[in-house]
Order: C-alpha cells, then structure tokens, then sequence
C-alpha cells in the first residue's frame, strides 16, 4: 500500500513505471515460464482488445451480443484472404488491417439493422444467429467458388512485416533477440493502448453518455433527445470495428484461420470476460480478459499435480480446467455478482465521502 | 397570447379500444395548461401520443409551425416539446449531473470524432455542457446532489432530476406526467413554486395531474379527457361548472 500511496497524485511517474513493466514483462515470462507463456500472453492481448470491443455493446450500450465472434472472424479472414497464398495476394499489413477492421464494422451495421427493435433475450438470440451464419457461411463457401477453403481454412498467411522486419521471425535488434511471439507482445500492446484510449475517450463523452442513457432506459433516451436507432448502430459499428481489428492481428499471428476457431464458445468466453471483469468498466473488462485468458491454461498443470500427489492421472487436465473453471465463475458471480471491478462503484463511494 | 401548440383531431386506437377519439385543443404562449379526467382517460396516451412515444392514427400536432406529427420522440424534443414520465424514468445508474447533460443531447454536436480528438470546439461544449447541467440541478432544487446516482436521490428529488433532465434541452413547452403523485405537502408545494417560476421564466407547461386543489389553483386552463374524448375545455372555474365533468367524476347521468 505504501508504494501505490507514494504513486499517488504522480501520474507521470505512474506512467512510466507501468511502461517499462509492460515493455520488460515478455523479457521476465520468456526467462521464467517459457515461449508458450509468451504466446498465451499475446492472446491475453487480442481478447483484451475483443472484450473492450464487446464491452462498448454490452457493456455501455446495454445490447447483449452473443454473435460478436463474428467479427472476429470477419477481421481474420479478410487478412487472411488479403495476405496469404490463398489468393496469391500480399498487401502491406496498413493496407490490410484498416480494410478488415472497416468491413468488420460495416457488418455491424448489417446486423445491428435488423435487430434495433429487439431487446434482452430476444437480442441475444438473433445476434447468436448472426454470429453461427457467418462461420456456417465461412465452412461453406468453398464451392462452387471457393473463397474461404471451407472447413480446412487458410494456411500459410503471412505476418506482420513493418519496415522490412517480418515478425514471424525471431529478430536480433541491438544485439538482443526478440523471438515473434515477443515481437508481436509489443504490436499487440499498442493497438491494446489504442483501443483502451479510444474506449476512454468515448466513455465520458457525448456519445457515450448517450450509450449508457440507451441501456439505463431506452424509452426515456429517446424522449430525452437521443437519437436510439443511429446511437444504437454506432455502438454495433464500433464494436465490430475492434473484432475486425483484433481477428487480422489473430490471423497474421497464428499463421492460419479455420471457421473452427469462431464458434460460439468464443462469444461466450468474451462475453464472460467482461461479465467477471465488471461490465462497463474498462479496467474491469482487461482484468476479466486477462483472468479468463490466463487461468484456464494455468490449470493445465492440474495434471502434474496429480502426477506429483497420486503417482498418475485420473481426471484429464482439459477436463478439470473448465470444472474448475466453473465453478470459479459461480464462485464469482455468487461473491461479486456486479464483477471484480464493478463500474461506477468508485465514482459512488467518492459521492458518499462528501456527503 | 399567441398559439404554441395546436392538437386537432387526434386519434389512437389499440386493436378495438380507442384510446383517444378526435382529441383537439390548443396550448397557448405561456400559459400552464391542466390535462385531467378519471383514470383511464387516455391522459397519457395523449401525452405519448403528442411526443413520439406512440404513433397516433389519425389528426395534426402543430407546435409553432412544425408539425409533430408521426415524428421520431428526438425530432420532436429538438423542435422544442420535452417531457417527463408519470413513472419516473432516470438513468439510474449515471449521476444527477450525467441525467442532466445527457438531455442536452439535442443541443449538442460532438461526434466520436471530436470526443477522440478532444478538439477544442468539444472541449468548450462538454465544460458548456456541465455548467448548465449543474445550473439546472442548482435551479431545481438538487444542486447539492451532482454526483449522486440517479437511483439514491429520494422520491422528490427524483422528479426534480427528471425536470432538470428535460429542461436541458430548453424546451418551448414542457409536459409534465403527474409530477406531484406521491409527494408530500411540502414537496407539492416547492414542486408549485418551481412552475410558477419557469411560468414566468416564459415556459409554457401542460401538466397531467390528479391532485386536483393543485390543477385548479395553478392552471390557467384545463382540458377534460373521460374515455379517450375531450369533455370540456376552459378556466378551472368554467370546467369545474361543467355538468359533464362533474358526471364524469362522480358518475351518474348527464342532465341536460
């Protein structure tokens, strides 16, 4: 505590600090944990990137997506159709990504159209529908056209190149060696502070108080002056944008896109993210990101620990990570049913000091 | 005075009920103008029939030239026709402060864009924005309560922020949905002051209300709904004469 009183009030200070953690973090994973740390990390990134993006729809606009892997999907097979042999095309990654993340949020809107007078269930259900369109669309359109391989998916994309350096490969800059998973650490990081700012902005802003009017009391926003149809497919257009966004950086990264990796556990798996986290919350939401991430690939050494205790295996590691993981969610929801880090709390406790 | 708001005709059937059946009246510059009946009258229905919330079927809703009628609940606030709900209807997880700046929605412009960018026309707007947020609360009564959540203001201070809320838009008329249901004679009596003031202020305001000493010692003219069509119009002293009214109150035959 007496070093966070310290950093109080010297945010320059905090800044920095906290900047060279992030930039020595992969250094200490890939000396202590290993290189497939490193990658874990790096997906920890991309779905902090997607739960920001889900965050905006769920989160500020109240509209419960269960489709949003969607996008994702979207995002990763535009880089992948744009950036592999598949088509023979290879364009630079700034041409790529802003294309991908653009026709990711353009599908937003496509979808978000249809479903402006629905709401809760009703919602989720249709936007379940969308998300399973897409990838059954993605597993299909392989005749008589083939477009997306079908269900083998696209092998071979290429990686980010910037300036000539290709991340796919491990790098010697200045005498250190970076390895891609760490490459990418430090690419992914960015578009991370990029959409974290741009959430920031947003959330105290004109459009995001109009956001959060919509999932307060739709009726009442719109009376109140807010244009519900238009605000409403901002949030969906925007959203989508960071699933396209983060699904080019998945595929450029993994090398390979299959429609397997879109199913709707995804969905579920980002949605409980910001659930955990603290829905409308963005510390919240890169908290929840993280744990989710992290936690089901640190129970995998269930089994050595059963290894170690009992002499041999008896229940699966992949099997016991979700039971465990389960019942951590239940746990959660049962002790902090408003998430680990509930938006608005501090703001409220702040009101109650002064009065 | 001259006319703000001209009601003709207007009519909303729910399947085979009617609701409303060829309400007219007209709302005058200035003046606070009492909607009353017996529950069920269809006092709300006019309401959200007049502000976009239901679509009416048939008439012509006319403020000032503009013509309000089938338009969008935000259309109609921006030409200049706000209101507030019978049940309270707040944002209840954002602060009295956010209520009030998210009605100035209308009078507003920046975009994602410019909250991106924080260009200085946004930066000038959001300041803008909360000075006058906070001068309403401050005129209302709750100034006091900036930062508190919608949903742990009391009762009274609840339609109070609602006032506020619709007030940021700078309303020409302002409807209010029976703002004093539920409030004791002392919050009855500042909620009186308030609209005597913003009267004066030059807002005109139409007013649903059951309390009737209150409708009858502040409005300067009354509409009667009994069955979803308009049974008298005038002074509260013409409608409280009125046999019709007193009919429809205390039931009974109409003797003519």
């Amino acid at each position: 505590m007496n070093v966070l009183d310290y950093l109080k009030g010297k945010a320059w200070l905090t800044a920095v600090l906290l900047l060279l953690g992030l930039v020595l973090l992969p250094f200490m994973v890939e000396a202590s944990l290993g290189k497939s740390w490193l990658r874990i990390l790096d997906f920890a990134l991309l779905y902090i990137m997607l739960a920001l993006g889900l965050n905006i729809v769920v989160g500020y606009a109240g509209l419960l997506d269960l489709g949003y892997v969607a996008f994702y999907a979207v995002g990763a097979y535009c880089w992948a159709l744009l950036a592999s042999p598949h088509f023979g095309l290879n364009l630079p990654f700034w041409v790529i990504l802003p294309t991908g993340a653009a026709i990711a949020g353009l599908f937003g809107v496509l979808l978000g159209t249809p479903t402006l007078r629905l709401r809760g269930d009703y919602l989720a259900i249709v936007t379940l529908g969308f998300g399973e369109i897409i990838r059954i669309f993605l597993n299909n359109l392989n005749a008589p056209v083939n477009i997306t391989n079908g269900p083998q998916g696209i092998t071979q994309i290429e990686p980010v190149t910037i300036a000539g350096l290709s991340l796919g490969k491990t790098q010697e800059i200045f005498g250190i060696t970076f390895s891609s998973p760490h490459l990418y650490y430090y690419l992914f990081l960015l578009f991370v502070a990029l959409v974290v700012f741009v959430c920031m902005r947003l959330e105290n802003s004109r459009i995001g108080r109009a956001w959060v009017a919509i999932r307060e009391d739709e009726m009442a926003a719109a009376a109140a002056g807010i244009n519900t149809r238009n605000i409403k497919l901002l949030a969906f257009a925007m959203g989508a944008t960071f699933g396209g966004l983060s699904g080019g950086l998945f595929a450029s990264f993994q090398g390979f896109v299959s429609p397997e990796s879109f199913n709707l556990m995804e969905s579920i798996m980002i949605l409980s993210m910001i659930v955990l986290g603290g829905m409308g919350n963005i510390y919240g939401v890169i908290l929840g990101a993280l744990l989710v991430t992290m936690i089901p690939e640190a129970l995998r050494y269930t089994g050595d620990l059963q290894r170690a205790v009992f002499g041999e295996v008896f229940i699966d590691p992949a099997d016991l990570r979700m039971l465990l993981f389960g019942i951590a969610l239940v746990l959660m929801m049962l002790l902090r049913p408003a998430g680990l880090l509930p938006s608005k709390l501090r703001r409220q406790e702040l009101a109650e000091d002064a009065t | 005075m001259s006319d703000l708001l001209r009601v003709a005709n207007v009519s909303k059937h729910f399947g085979g009920i009617k609701a409303l059946t060829d309400v007219s009246f007209t709302v005058r510059k200035g003046e606070i103008f009492g909607v009353i009946g017996p529950n069920g009258a269809g006092k709300t229905t006019l309401f959200n029939a007049l502000t976009g919330l239901y679509q009416p079927d048939t008439g012509a809703i006319d403020l000032v030239g503009t013509s309000l009628y089938r338009r969008k609940p935000h259309e109609i606030l921006k030409a200049g026709f706000a209101r507030t709900f019978q049940n309270i209807r707040l944002f209840h997880n954002m602060t009295a402060l956010e209520n009030v700046m998210v009605g100035r929605h209308t009078r507003t412009t920046s975009g994602v864009l410019a909250a991106l960018l924080h260009t200085a026309h946004n930066r000038k707007e959001e300041r803008d924005c909360m000075a006058y947020a906070q001068q309403l609360l401050t005129r209302v009564g709750i100034g006091k309560h900036t930062h508190t959540l919608a949903k742990n203001l009391s009762y009274g201070d609840q339609r109070r922020l609602e006032i506020a809320r619709a007030l940021a838009s700078e309303p020409k008329l302002l409807a209010l949905d029976e703002p004093a249901a539920g409030m004791n004679p002392n919050e009855k009596n500042a909620l009186r002051d308030l609209m005597v003031s913003l009267r004066e202020e030059g807002l005109t305001l139409m007013l649903i209300e059951h309390d009737v000493k209150l409708v009858m010692g502040i409005c300067d003219r009354l509409v009667v709904l009994d069955y979803g069509q308009k049974i008298a119009e005038g002074t509260p002293d013409v409608v409280r004469h009125d046999p019709k009214v007193i009919a429809a109150y205390l039931g009974g035959e109409v003797v003519v």
